[in-house]
């Protein structure tokens, strides 16, 4: 590459930026600095640490796996033809006791093990335009096999993730008295109002010969359809929890939840586990020790090797600005290589 | 160096017409009617330069034969050994070689080696080979060859392979387009000029043709300010004598105006009516643009042709109504094309470097996408019963009739998917941005050298010039410097010093306005005039001139006075000497300081002024220099009738051709003189005469006339004639020539060598002269132990080698125990190619290696950085063939410098250019290719770890649009400002610690190591980034681009804080840009994703938090504990620079020791 030769042979203008003379911090990593920042780090860290720990330790979690036990014993052996077997009744009961008092609101929510809702093929097999308005209703390229049905019409809303939409439903009740569960709210709001529209109804779903999960109810439309919405916010991973609906009582210690569960949703062919969570909530989430552990582990370090700086410091002290450190004053014959 | 452009240069003298001799004196013989061919062409004579020039060009030959080429120098080697058919190389751009072009043009040509042009006849000179057309194509691609080509020159840089295949991959055109469209338009430069017309002699006259219809052998009439279409022989021109004027600025930069001349035997034909027919011999086509020989037979006679009569396509003709000339070259053939493929261009030992690690990332690259395809394949294999069904893949379409396999091809075609698009999502690993980001930092670069203010000359008022934009950072790790020593060490600019005159010593005086100076003016008509160089005079000498009459020493200053007037090649244009070597422009200005003014040179005669007497001679007769005699003659008719020979030379070549028994108490004396004088660093020539009797006279020209008519070996006949008659001489005197040291060299050779820099100084001087100019320019130190090799035998020089190996070994061993002695190797040309050929390079060079400080000798290693810097055109392939070239823009044309890859007005400036420019941006560039590898690497990395997660499905944690910005607007600024401005240590420490220099040279900013380590850095760091989020949203509802937010703003900040801890200085623009570029990301990523509600939680801003302080606590910590247990240099000196005045006011005897150290170390 040729530079085009400057044939105008003025003088360089003398301006700071042109001779590289600009007014600038020079920040040098003296042991002061050093250690004043190792310091601060685990300073901050450890006290951080505590209190989300603390935060999560104050979470009151309940969670109960029940897709093996909501089989009957007969049909242990053979889970999927009980799940496709849809003349057997898949009500299912389980009781669940409050270890401490949990305050409203309770979350309710459906946990989903090994179930890959980040694969390449699922997460792609949707169609935005098609859930936004109406005009992108026939937009169903990225949905197969889920774009039309076998007659060609098309599917709304279409795609494996609407498909496979989770369908198991929860009834909770103390005592015989039932729990309200509240379903409102539990979709995010751009959602509700951006992303799914209001003008636009199921049309065709579910009706091919190979059912996946729910069913919409085809009279309301996609953006009040909070499970949908919920549902279509694709997990990162392969384990996620999914909002179900919150209780908005307080429930006592020691008090039993009775939960009715239809297990519809078919787990068994891959594998997957299914698993019910009442929690309550804190600043910091849901029950997560890690961040704690982890603000504590590095801020501890962060002291330690402070400690460590001072020591080797006092041990061995080098004054700053030293020419006697200068490679060719240390090593006489060394610098011409 | 001044005398290597004789070709080129406006050669004043016309061609002898012999209407314009003047009348041959009664009893003198006619004088020849024609001087040596070639005359004009005049080779400096006493620049002993050529000495080792010579030696220098044989060396490269010895090199090339022998397969070991020192610098590979791509495509010129076979041409070159083409062009020279005996061993004697053409090398292009320059060359020092005596015989090359007038004498050159005498050489015999071998009929297979020879093209033959039958003038005015194309059909019978195309018949035998069909010579090229004259239609260009400078386009490098033809419609065949582009995609080939085009290929093969995008290849040079291993990452464009890997480009390829992702452009195939992802179905795009790349960057050929654009080659593409470049080539398009040279190739409709072509069609123009090919369809520009010339005239063409057909049928007795001249008809227009085009150009690319134009074929070797045919006449063409080229008018005044038109170009010429191709080669061609002059054969006659509207000036009677035959002479022509060409602009050659399109060839080689110069602007002044050539002359080149017709042979006698075609200029007055008129080729309308009286056709020329003749054959021409001429040698292959080559790229030498100041050589051509050929031999014309015409009308029976074989005349030679040399440079001086061809013109050449791409020059113009000027204030010449019109030349005819017939075409010897066409179309690519000519020596314009042949040379247009221009300077080789150079790449930086960094990039070279890149490469390495671009294949080990290529590597890492494939190690991980074979990771990901196999451990997919393992995954389907084991989930291969539940995938027909199962939600999240659904293998099975129904809305089909048939039940089918909806997008999946078996468990083996899917592993090679996935590894091909694996491929398309790790892409970034090798990071393609950088090259662009390379470029545009080696822009700015540039440009803050250019407005440097350091490396401004004041005198020339010339700034320094970036010709080559690719090897900036080439500059801060060189360890030898070449340097030509006249005009780049020295100002070329010489002085006449002193004069030793039949053993009487004269020194000039020091002050230049002694009354007797204005005395030396001449009348001419009204007018007085003054030669314009003032030169220092001795009042006893002049006196002695003026008054001294019958004294017998008058006559012998009389004579060497007349001798430095008469015996040279100066031209004189109203006593403005002008001439190739200011050695003889020196003599001449001192002869005239004395009273011999020439006034008047033509071929025929001289007219010197003598005391204010004007006097006529004949000039009968002029052996040229050359580089086996080394020394030069004329034969002069004096006024008396007396017929003189005066010789003058290089001291060593002179005393052997004088007559000793004499005047041996002159001799003796005059060597004690030289030897004093080259002791003072003074360029010495001796200066003979003979006064030729008839006889003598007749039979020396009887013997050249046979000479220049010979056929074959012309110019051994002619040197043999030369040496027969320069013998049995009267020694007149010697003088001595100072050649004055630019400013501040030896303070720059200090810093350079102090720097640990290797300067080698390329010099032809005596060695003496060399010796005493190396230490007053530093180069040499009295505490240095020198090896001087002047050996004349081969035996000898194997001996002083042996002991030379004895010795630096002994030095070796010495380092170990004490400090150590530096070395000086002194060797002479001889010496040189005495070991040469003998195959004693290998131990010459161990030895060499070994010394600091070499002096003249002209030989390199190719592993390590090499500089050259060079103002004459016997520099330009030194030039190109070091890593750097630099060109001194001086008075010497512009060869150099069009060579160049930078160019300046100054020798010291090479200081700040490579201690201060060259080192920073070293550091800068080094550190950006780290960092640059870095910051793709985290990336590919987080997305690699997220797609263990998503069953190696190749789902990506960051939204394919982040991914496309990461490295245009997340990062890219930043990394191109620091690229460009940051500083690690000021000019003024690095100025005052030249050792600093030392980190480029040993390669700290960028190595294996290095890169290793940042590497490992990188895979902590990105897994900080993945696994503090994944662990803090594990069982959560977190979705994939929620979290996919955080990784994305956890990527940015910390690369830009990582840089932002390394980076030195802060100014308000590094500020700006780094936060201003997390700014912009965070906007980006909100605009992308349209919807944040989640980012607001606590645990949101402890994951950003604990990326930061995760990621960067291993970097910091090492950093810290490094910079201050084991600091570098470059940590010191900033730590230095922090301390300011405080070492260097109370610890003042520290502050000195980097000095005291230095020279310590070497005494």
């Amino acid at each position: 590459m040729w530079f085009p030769v400057s044939l105008n042979l003025k003088k360089p203008v003398n301006s700071k930026f042109t001779q590289q003379e600009l007014p600038a911090c020079k920040p040098i990593l003296s042991p002061g600095w050093v250690i004043t920042t190792f310091a601060f780090i685990g300073l901050i860290f450890i006290p951080v640490g505590l209190a989300s720990l603390f935060a999560s330790q104050r979470v009151v979690e309940i969670v109960d796996r029940y897709d093996v036990a909501c089989v009957p014993e007969h049909l242990q052996d053979d889970k999927l033809a009980y799940i496709q077997n849809s003349t057997v009744d898949k009500t299912c009961t389980r009781k669940l006791k409050v270890p401490r008092l949990m305050r409203s609101p309770i979350f309710i929510y459906y946990e989903l093990e090994n179930f890959y809702q980040n694969h390449r093929r699922y997460v792609k097999s949707r169609s935005d335009k098609q859930l936004r308005s109406r005009e992108g209703e026939s937009d169903t390229e990225s949905c197969s096999p889920e774009a039309k049905t076998s007659n060609g019409s098309v599917i709304v809303p279409c795609g494996l993730i609407a498909w496979s939409m989770f369908n198991d439903t929860y009834g909770f009740s103390i005592n015989s008295k039932v729990l309200d569960v509240n379903k409102k709210d539990i979709a995010w709001n751009s959602d509700k109002y951006h992303k799914f529209g209001s003008d636009v109804y199921p049309k065709n779903f579910q009706s091919g010969p190979f059912i996946g999960g729910g069913k919409l109810n085809s009279s309301i439309p996609l953006s009040e359809q909070e499970d949908l919405i919920v549902w279509m916010r694709t997990a990162a991973l392969p384990t996620f929890r999914k909002l179900y609906g919150k209780i908005e009582v307080d429930l006592e210690p020691n008090e039993e939840i009775m939960v009715t569960i239809h297990n519809n949703y078919n787990t068994y062919s891959f594998g997957g586990k299914k698993r019910l969570v009442l929690s309550t909530t804190s600043w910091i989430g849901g029950k997560n020790d890690f961040l704690g552990m982890a603000y504590l582990t590095f801020g501890g370090l962060s002291l330690l090797i402070a400690a460590t700086f001072i020591l080797i410091h006092l041990i061995r002290p080098r004054s700053l600005g030293d020419p006697s450190y200068l490679s060719w004053n240390k090593n006489p014959a060394g610098y011409s290589n | 160096m001044a005398f290597v452009r004789p070709l080129l240069d406006p050669s004043p003298r016309p061609p002898p017409v012999p209407g314009s001799l003047p009348p041959p004196s009664a009893d003198l013989p006619r004088p020849i009617a024609e001087p040596p061919i070639g005359s004009d062409l005049s080779q400096n004579p006493f620049d002993s330069s050529s000495r080792l020039s010579n030696a220098s060009a044989r060396l490269r030959v010895d090199y090339n034969s022998g397969d070991r080429v020192l610098f590979p120098e791509p495509g010129s080697a076979d041409s070159f050994r083409r062009v020279s058919g005996s061993r004697t190389a053409v090398r292009h751009g320059s060359g020092a070689e005596s015989d090359r072009f007038g004498v050159a043009s005498l050489r015999e040509i071998s009929d297979e080696d020879a093209r033959f042009v039958y003038i005015g006849d194309p059909a019978r000179t195309n018949e035998r080979f069909q010579f090229t057309g004259n239609s260009i194509r400078t386009g490098k691609y033809s419609v065949f060859t582009f995609i080939p080509r085009n290929l093969f020159e995008q290849f040079h840089r291993v990452a464009y392979i890997y480009f390829l295949i992702i452009a195939i991959l992802n179905q795009l055109p790349s960057s050929p387009s654009s080659d593409g469209y470049e080539d398009w338009r040279r190739h409709r430069a072509d069609r123009i000029e090919n369809n520009r017309t010339a005239y063409v002699l057909s049928d007795g006259e001249f008809r227009p043709k085009l150009w690319k219809d134009v074929r070797v052998g045919e006449i063409i009439r080229v008018r005044s300010n038109e170009s010429l279409p191709c080669d061609m022989v002059l054969l006659s021109t509207s000036d009677p004598t035959g002479v022509a004027y060409v602009q050659t600025i399109n060839l080689d930069g110069e602007s002044n105006l050539k002359t080149r001349y017709a042979k006698q035997e075609t200029l007055s034909k008129v080729p309308e009516k009286d056709p020329v027919t003749g054959v021409i011999r001429c040698e292959q086509p080559n790229r030498n643009i100041y050589g051509f020989h050929a031999n014309m037979d015409i009308q029976g006679k074989k005349v030679s042709l040399g440079a001086s009569n061809i013109v050449l396509r791409g020059c113009e003709i000027k204030n010449t109504a019109w030349v005819v000339g017939v075409a010897v070259y066409a179309g690519r053939e000519t020596k314009v094309m042949l040379n247009s493929s221009g300077a080789p261009s150079k790449r930086s030992r960094l990039e070279t470097h890149m490469n390495r690690e671009t294949m080990l990332l290529a590597f890492i690259l494939v190690a991980m996408c074979s990771i990901v395809s196999i451990f997919a394949g393992i995954w389907l294999r084991n989930h291969k019963d539940e995938l027909d069904y199962s939600p999240y893949f659904r293998k099975k379409d129904f809305s089909e009739k048939e039940e089918e396999n909806y997008n999946y091809d078996g468990i083996g075609a899917e592993v090679a998917y996935r590894f091909l698009m694996s491929i398309i999502v790790f892409q970034i690993m090798i990071p393609i941005s950088l090259y662009i980001s390379m470029e545009l930092v080696r822009l700015g670069q540039a440009y803050l050298m250019i407005q440097d203010r350091n490396l401004f000359d004041e005198t020339t008022n010339s700034r320094l010039q970036c010709r080559a934009l690719n090897i900036n950072e080439d500059l801060g790790q060189i360890k030898y410097v070449f340097s030509d020593k006249t005009g780049t060490l020295t100002q070329n600019k010489m002085e006449f010093q002193c004069a030793s005159i039949s053993g009487v010593d004269y020194q000039a005086e020091m002050d230049p306005l002694s009354a007797d100076h204005a005395d030396c003016s001449v009348r001419v008509g009204d007018q007085f005039w003054r030669p314009k160089m003032r030169v220092n005079v001795n009042t006893d000498l002049v006196k002695l001139l003026r008054s001294g009459h019958g004294r017998e020493e008058r006559k012998y200053v009389y004579d060497f006075f007349l001798a430095l007037s008469a015996c040279n090649t100066i031209n004189s244009k109203l006593i403005d000497y002008q001439g190739e070597s200011p050695d003889e422009q020196a003599l001449v200005y001192a002869a005239a300081a004395y009273g011999f003014v020439l006034v008047e040179r033509t071929s025929g005669h001289i007219v010197v002024d003598i005391l204010g007497n004007r006097q006529r001679f004949d000039i009968l007769g002029l052996h040229e220099f050359d580089s086996d005699r080394k020394r030069m003659s004329v034969i002069v008719g004096c006024p008396d009738k007396t017929v003189k020979l005066f010789v003058k030379g290089a001291d060593n070549s002179m005393l052997g051709v004088l007559e000793e028994s004499l005047d041996l108490d002159v001799v003796q004396a005059t060597k004690n003189h030289l030897h004093a004088y080259s002791s003072l660093g003074l360029r010495t020539l001796v200066v003979g005469i003979r006064e030729l009797t008839g006889g003598e006279f007749h039979e020396w020209k009887s013997s050249y006339e046979r000479a220049s008519t010979t056929l074959f070996g012309r110019s051994k006949a002619l040197r043999l004639v030369a040496s027969n008659v320069e013998s049995h001489l009267h020694i007149l005197g010697a003088s001595g020539i100072e050649d004055k040291l630019q400013d501040g060299v030896p303070e720059a050779i200090e810093s350079l060598r102090e720097a640990g820099i290797k300067v080698w100084v390329l010099t032809g001087d005596k060695q003496e002269t060399a010796i005493s100019i190396g230490f007053s320019c530093k180069l040499l130190t009295t505490n240095m132990d020198q090896i001087v090799i002047n050996s004349h035998s081969k035996e000898a020089c194997r001996r002083s080698l042996e002991d030379a190996m004895a010795m630096s070994r002994k030095h070796l061993q010495m380092v170990h125990d004490a400090g150590r002695i530096s070395l000086a190797l002194i060797i002479d040309g001889t010496s040189l190619v005495h070991i040469l050929e003998n195959e004693l390079e290998e131990e010459l060079f161990k030895v060499a290696t070994a010394c600091d400080v070499v002096l003249c000798c002209r030989v390199s290693r190719t592993e390590d950085m090499t500089l050259a810097i060079g103002d004459g055109a016997n520099d330009v392939s030194m030039i190109q063939m070091a890593d750097v070239g630099i060109g001194i823009s001086g008075q010497e044309g512009r060869q150099a410098v069009m060579a160049s890859d930078f160019a300046m007005g100054q020798f010291r400036f090479l200081v700040p250019l490579l201690l201060v420019h060259g080192h920073w941006n070293y550091q800068r560039m080094s550190y950006m290719i780290v960092y640059n590898f870095y910051r793709n690497a985290v990336f590919v990395f987080v997305l690699f770890w997220y797609i263990l997660y998503t069953g190696f499905s190749l789902s990506t944690a960051i939204t394919e649009w982040s991914s496309v910005l990461y490295s245009i607007i997340y990062t890219a600024l930043p990394t191109i400002v620091v690229g460009i401005l940051d500083k690690d240590l000021s000019r003024k420490t690095l100025l005052k610690y030249p050792q600093l220099y030392g980190a480029g040279q040993r390669e700290e900013g960028y190595n294996l190591n290095v890169f290793l380590l940042t590497m490992v850095d990188t895979i902590w760091q990105s897994a900080a980034i993945y696994f503090i989020p994944y662990l803090a949203y594990r069982n959560s509802t977190v979705d994939g681009s929620s979290i996919g937010n955080i990784w994305t703003l956890g990527v940015v900040i910390l690369v830009n804080v990582h840089l932002a801890m390394d980076l030195f200085r802060w100014t308000w623009i590094s500020h700006v840009v780094i936060w201003g570029c997390i700014v912009a990301t965070w906007i980006c990523v909100i605009v992308i994703d349209s919807s944040l509600s989640c980012p607001a939680s606590a645990l949101f801003w402890l994951c950003l938090l604990g990326i930061l302080v995760v990621g960067m606590i291993p970097r910091f910590a090492l950093k810290s504990f490094r910079g201050y247990f084991f600091p570098s240099d470059i940590r010191i000196g900033r730590e230095l620079e922090k301390a300011g005045g405080y070492y260097e006011a109370v610890a003042g005897s520290i502050e000195m020791r980097p000095v005291v150290g230095a020279g310590g170390a070497r005494s």
